[in-house]
Order: C-alpha cells, then sequence, then structure tokens
C-alpha cells in the first residue's frame, strides 16, 4: 500500500470518528473541540481542519444546537402538505421555507392517484390558534397556485432516535 | 420553560454558526457582549432543564447516505403490530402516527440508494397496504436553525 493512500485511508477512518462523535453532542466547556480531538485521538488544530472542511464540502450543513421546541413552549406542530402547481413551486417552495414558524420544507413526488401533495411544510406554534393562523399564512402565500393542502396532526411519536453513522 | 429576550437571543445565535475555533464560547462572548463562563453556564442549565434537544454538528443526510420518507396506510387496528416491525428496523429513525388515511409516517436512512429501496421492498412484502416512497426532491428549508420567537 503506497503512503499517500494509507494516509487517505486514515484521514477518512477518522473523519467518520469525527461525525460520530460530534452529532452526537459537542460538550459545553471552554474547549470544546479539544475534548473532541481526544476522544477520537488527534489533536485539536487538526480536528478544526476536518470539521472546516467537511463545512466547506457541505456535509456539516451547520454546527449548533437543536432547540427542544416542545420544552421551550412551541407544543403545537403540524405537518401541512400542498398541491403547488409545477411551474410556480420552486419560488413558492422558497418564500414557504423562510417563514419563521416552518422548521422543515420540502418538494417531494406526487403519487397518483394515492397522494397529489408535493410541497410539505412542518410548522411549530405555541397554541392552536397559533398553528391554524400559521396554514392560514401559508394558503394565502401559495394562493391560487395551491390546488389542495391537507394537514397531518401527529397522534403519536412511535420512534424518535438520532441516525447513527456507520 | 419561558424564555428571557436575553435568552432567546443567546439561543438563536447559537443555532448556526457556532465558531471553528478553539474558544468558540469566547468568540460569541465578544459577538454578544455577555461573558464567556455566563454563555457556558446558561447553556448548560439549558441542557439540564432539556431545552436543547442537541448540541453538535448538523449532518447532510443526502450526502451522507440515502434516505426517504415514507408512509402506510394501516387499518386502525393493525397500527401497533405494524409499527412495531417498522420500528425494530435499524435504518426507520422516526415514525409518527399522524391523522390521515396514510397514517404510519416513517424515516428511512441507509449509506446508499440500494438499501433504502430494499428496506421499502421488505415492508412492501411484510405488508399488504398502500406504501407512498416520497424521497426529497428539493429542500427549501433544511433545518438550518428554527428562529425562536
Amino acid at each position: 500500500m503506497g503512503l499517500k493512500h494509507s494516509k487517505q485511508m486514515a484521514k477518512e477512518a477518522l473523519a467518520k470518528k469525527v461525525m460520530a462523535a460530534t452529532q452526537t453532542g459537542l460538550p459545553i466547556c471552554d474547549r470544546p473541540y479539544q475534548v473532541i480531538a481526544e476522544q477520537v485521538g488527534t489533536t485539536e488544530d487538526e480536528l478544526l481542519d476536518i470539521m472546516q472542511d467537511m463545512s466547506s464540502q457541505g456535509l456539516i450543513r451547520r454546527i449548533g444546537l437543536v432547540p427542544n421546541h416542545y420544552a421551550l413552549g412551541y407544543r403545537f406542530n403540524l405537518m401541512t402538505v400542498w398541491d403547488v402547481d409545477d411551474s410556480e413551486i420552486l419560488h413558492l417552495g422558497q418564500q414557504v421555507g423562510q417563514l419563521n414558524f416552518v422548521s422543515h420544507c420540502y418538494q417531494r413526488p406526487r403519487k397518483a392517484p394515492d397522494w397529489n401533495y408535493n410541497l410539505f411544510a412542518m410548522v411549530h406554534g405555541r397554541s392552536e390558534d397559533d398553528v391554524a393562523q400559521q396554514v392560514e399564512t401559508i394558503q394565502q402565500l401559495l394562493g391560487p397556485a395551491c390546488r389542495d393542502m391537507a394537514q397531518l396532526n401527529s397522534l403519536k411519536i412511535l420512534k424518535k432516535t438520532g441516525l447513527r453513522i456507520r | 420553560m419561558e424564555l428571557s429576550n436575553q435568552d432567546r437571543d443567546l439561543l438563536n445565535a447559537v443555532q448556526k454558526d457556532f465558531p471553528l475555533h478553539p474558544q468558540p464560547f469566547k468568540v460569541l462572548s465578544d459577538q454578544l457582549d455577555i461573558p464567556e463562563q455566563e454563555i457556558i453556564e446558561r447553556l448548560n442549565a439549558f441542557q439540564q432543564s432539556n431545552a436543547i434537544s442537541r448540541f453538535g454538528a448538523v449532518f447532510d443526510h443526502q450526502r451522507a447516505g440515502a434516505s426517504t420518507l415514507a408512509a402506510l396506510a394501516v387499518p386502525e387496528h393493525e397500527i401497533e403490530h405494524v409499527a412495531e416491525s417498522i420500528n425494530a428496523l435499524k435504518e426507520v429513525n422516526h415514525n409518527y402516527q399522524r391523522e390521515h388515511e396514510f397514517n404510519l409516517w416513517f424515516v428511512i436512512n441507509a449509506c446508499n440508494q440500494a438499501e433504502v429501496d430494499s428496506v421499502l421492498t421488505h415492508i412492501a412484502a411484510e405488508f399488504d397496504y398502500p406504501l407512498l416512497d416520497l424521497p426529497m426532491e428539493k429542500g427549501y428549508h433544511i433545518d438550518l436553525g428554527f428562529p425562536l420567537w
């Protein structure tokens, strides 16, 4: 095995370890990266370099905290789905995605005849009225480009686990 | 939990662009004009009171592997039994019961598309219910943080 090749392999193995360690969580202390570097067996500088690379490549989307919406008082959430005109979904999707109460907004395929919605928006609010108002706001924003919509209230969380990188 | 305006500003500031710097909280301290140790103490308190789900790196799972959102239309009395089988699959990491004809909604994550497809095939073979495979075609707001207001 060439030196260059083995270096590359070591780098990839380290990158995987870094992914596993940093998505479980960074410690909230003076030198969080130092703590992770020790866990994965590298230096703080090298860890910062690797994470910088992953960020520029888009593999790390962001570094920061994920709030617990529920504990912070946003107890009502709703998956809303919309049948939006294909010729308008690009600019309308972007506008819906920018609404401050929308946490996720995706375009997904229709599956006729069972499923005719192509835009998904997850909304969060402090009350049922909040959420009803948010749905109204999206409805108005989409206007005549929207043919139909549905609200899929969640009845039960059956499974929720963090992602494992293997 | 009630948030003060300062709490909200702090939580919003730490949702994205957390500094890749040996002393990230010091960088934030300069930006927010709050002492470094106070930031660390308050964030730890938030974490202990469960107001933070997670603090770390959020990866682009489309790049890190393959995924899809799937839904099944299951008769009401079969829901628990079906959910149990679905939850047992290691590739499934979210599963919600929702109010709709398609009442079981779950996310499948795997290393590549072939593995995602094989999980779908497995589910379709095990349960003879309408199944939707709705992979993301475009993201208009992919978990870039959620501004608290």
